[in-house]
């Protein structure tokens, strides 16, 4: 539940700043970046996902490192990935 | 792709496992704990601890949401699923956590109106389409998820969405970690930080840990290099008698955390006097609830919550575990009578609890070889 993932941001619409499109593993789905407002991210910056939420700014070869670790789990990735798929945030 | 083979290259390892050898002084033992649930499963499922010398123990500590949740609680959120106009929405992790009357998938069974989501905003999307319920979310995790929740209920508020609440469990590491220090069961050494939490609450919050303990703090990464680093860094600030709070995640994690997660949950949550822990027992100021100004989102408050203390099983040593006091495989029924399948405490439940970690990757560690060749 904790475990917080690595997404890669596809867009972020003009009229809703704080809901970007984030690609993680194939899947593409909205994820509020409310959170790091100010922060200037554009498409191409990865950002650290927890719960539809990013939480932090990261580069991108950490965030592919990361992604190996997690793919790695197995059942908890695959859980993770699934749940976020299931996601239908507007 | 440069990191990912810096990350988990094997001779890599080796070589800082050598380097950590080297620190350790002849007739020394070093106990860390690693706070993060997280971290114990990296640490199982790539047999961390076969890389460690005989003179390092890693101990797991309460950095598992769902496992520190008290029985209590649970039967007060299968409470609140059972009135008909309730649905009560939660993390996957939680449903099969057991309460004193079962868990939510038994309580789902039996009629409840209980449903997974992946994030708080998907519990406020089924409010916004079914305005004729109440839906609540059964809001768990550290200060991780702390801010999500949060800023879930100020979007509730700020669309004007009414029949959204929350039946708030996060909890606050810092005090926990607290309550381990002041505890007499146990001897540490130096604390492997955790990282996800520490993006949100930075570095600075831990500096009591080195300050008034004396115990050095490393945040670490979640890469097994990321954790040998760690516990390397921790052995060169023993070895050179410094107790400081070190940041070995810095591509992930900012040394004052962030700001606006933390005014977020300053703005709807306020510290509980005191919240009771699963295994810790009740530790002051541990925990978060809703503001007064929030208190139309606050589930405890728009509806009549018992409240019920239930005592754990009498079999189960959770507790032990949590504080790092047993070993999973030391637990009375650590694999007999509690498994994945049918788990009697929630460090059994979490894939981040310590003992499904355990059990899922089964490594024979030196303790074990030991076992069985005494």
């Amino acid at each position: 539940m904790c475990l917080a993932i690595p997404g890669e941001i596809i867009e972020i619409p003009p009229d809703r700043p704080a809901l970007a499109t984030v690609e993680v593993s194939g899947v593409r789905r909205a994820v509020n970046i409310g959170l790091l407002e100010g922060e200037g991210l554009a498409a191409g910056d990865w950002i650290l996902i927890h719960v539809g939420f990013a939480l932090s700014r990261i580069d991108e070869d950490e965030a592919r490192a990361t992604l190996r670790l997690l793919e790695g789990l197995g059942d908890a990735f695959d859980d993770e990935i699934d749940a976020l798929r299931e996601s239908r945030i507007g | 792709m440069r990191f990912v083979d810096e990350y988990r290259d094997a001779g890599k390892a080796r070589a800082l496992a050598a380097s950590i050898a080297a620190l350790c002084e002849p007739g020394r033992s070093y106990t860390f704990m690693e706070v993060c649930g997280g971290h114990t499963h990296t640490i199982y499922k790539h047999g961390l601890e076969d890389y460690l010398p005989e003179c390092v123990t890693l101990v797991h500590g309460p950095g598992c949401p769902v496992c520190v949740i008290p029985m209590g609680r649970v039967d007060d959120a299968i409470h609140l699923a059972s009135r008909p106009e309730v649905i009560m929405t939660s993390f996957g992790d939680m449903m099969r956590v057991p309460g004193g009357r079962g868990s939510f998938l038994d309580a789902k069974a039996a009629g409840a109106d209980i449903r997974m989501v992946y994030s708080p905003l998907d519990a406020l999307r089924i409010a916004e389409r079914e305005p004729g319920r109440q839906v609540v979310f059964m809001g768990i995790g550290f200060e991780t998820t702390a801010p999500s929740t949060a800023m879930t209920v100020l979007r509730a508020e700020a669309a004007g969405i009414r029949n959204f609440s929350v039946f708030c469990n996060h909890v606050t590491i810092l005090p926990a970690i607290k309550a381990i220090l002041d505890s007499p069961d146990l001897r540490l050494d130096g604390f492997i930080g955790p990282g996800h939490v520490s993006t949100v609450i930075g570095c600075e919050p831990y500096r009591f840990i080195a300050r008034d303990y004396g115990r050095p703090l490393v945040v670490a990464g979640f890469e097994p290099l990321d954790l040998l680093q760690s516990i390397h860094m921790l052995l060169v600030q023993l070895a050179e008698g410094r107790a400081d709070v070190e940041n070995q995640y810095g591509r992930v994690v900012p040394w004052h955390g962030n700001a606006k997660a933390l005014d977020v949950i300053g703005a709807t949550m306020e510290p509980r006097p005191y919240f009771e822990w699963r295994g810790l027992g009740f530790i002051s100021h541990s925990a978060l609830r809703l503001r007064d100004a929030y208190a139309g989102f606050d589930a405890e408050r728009v509806f009549d919550v018992p409240g019920g203390r239930v005592a754990d099983p009498k079999a189960c040593q959770c507790g032990e575990v949590l504080k790092g006091v047993l070993k999973p495989w030391e637990c009375k029924v650590f694999g007999t009578a509690c498994t994945p399948e049918t788990p009697i405490g929630t460090c059994m439940v979490s894939s981040e609890g310590a003992c499904a970690a355990y059990y899922n990757f089964g490594r024979f560690t030196r303790e074990r070889v030991r076992e069985a060749t005494r």
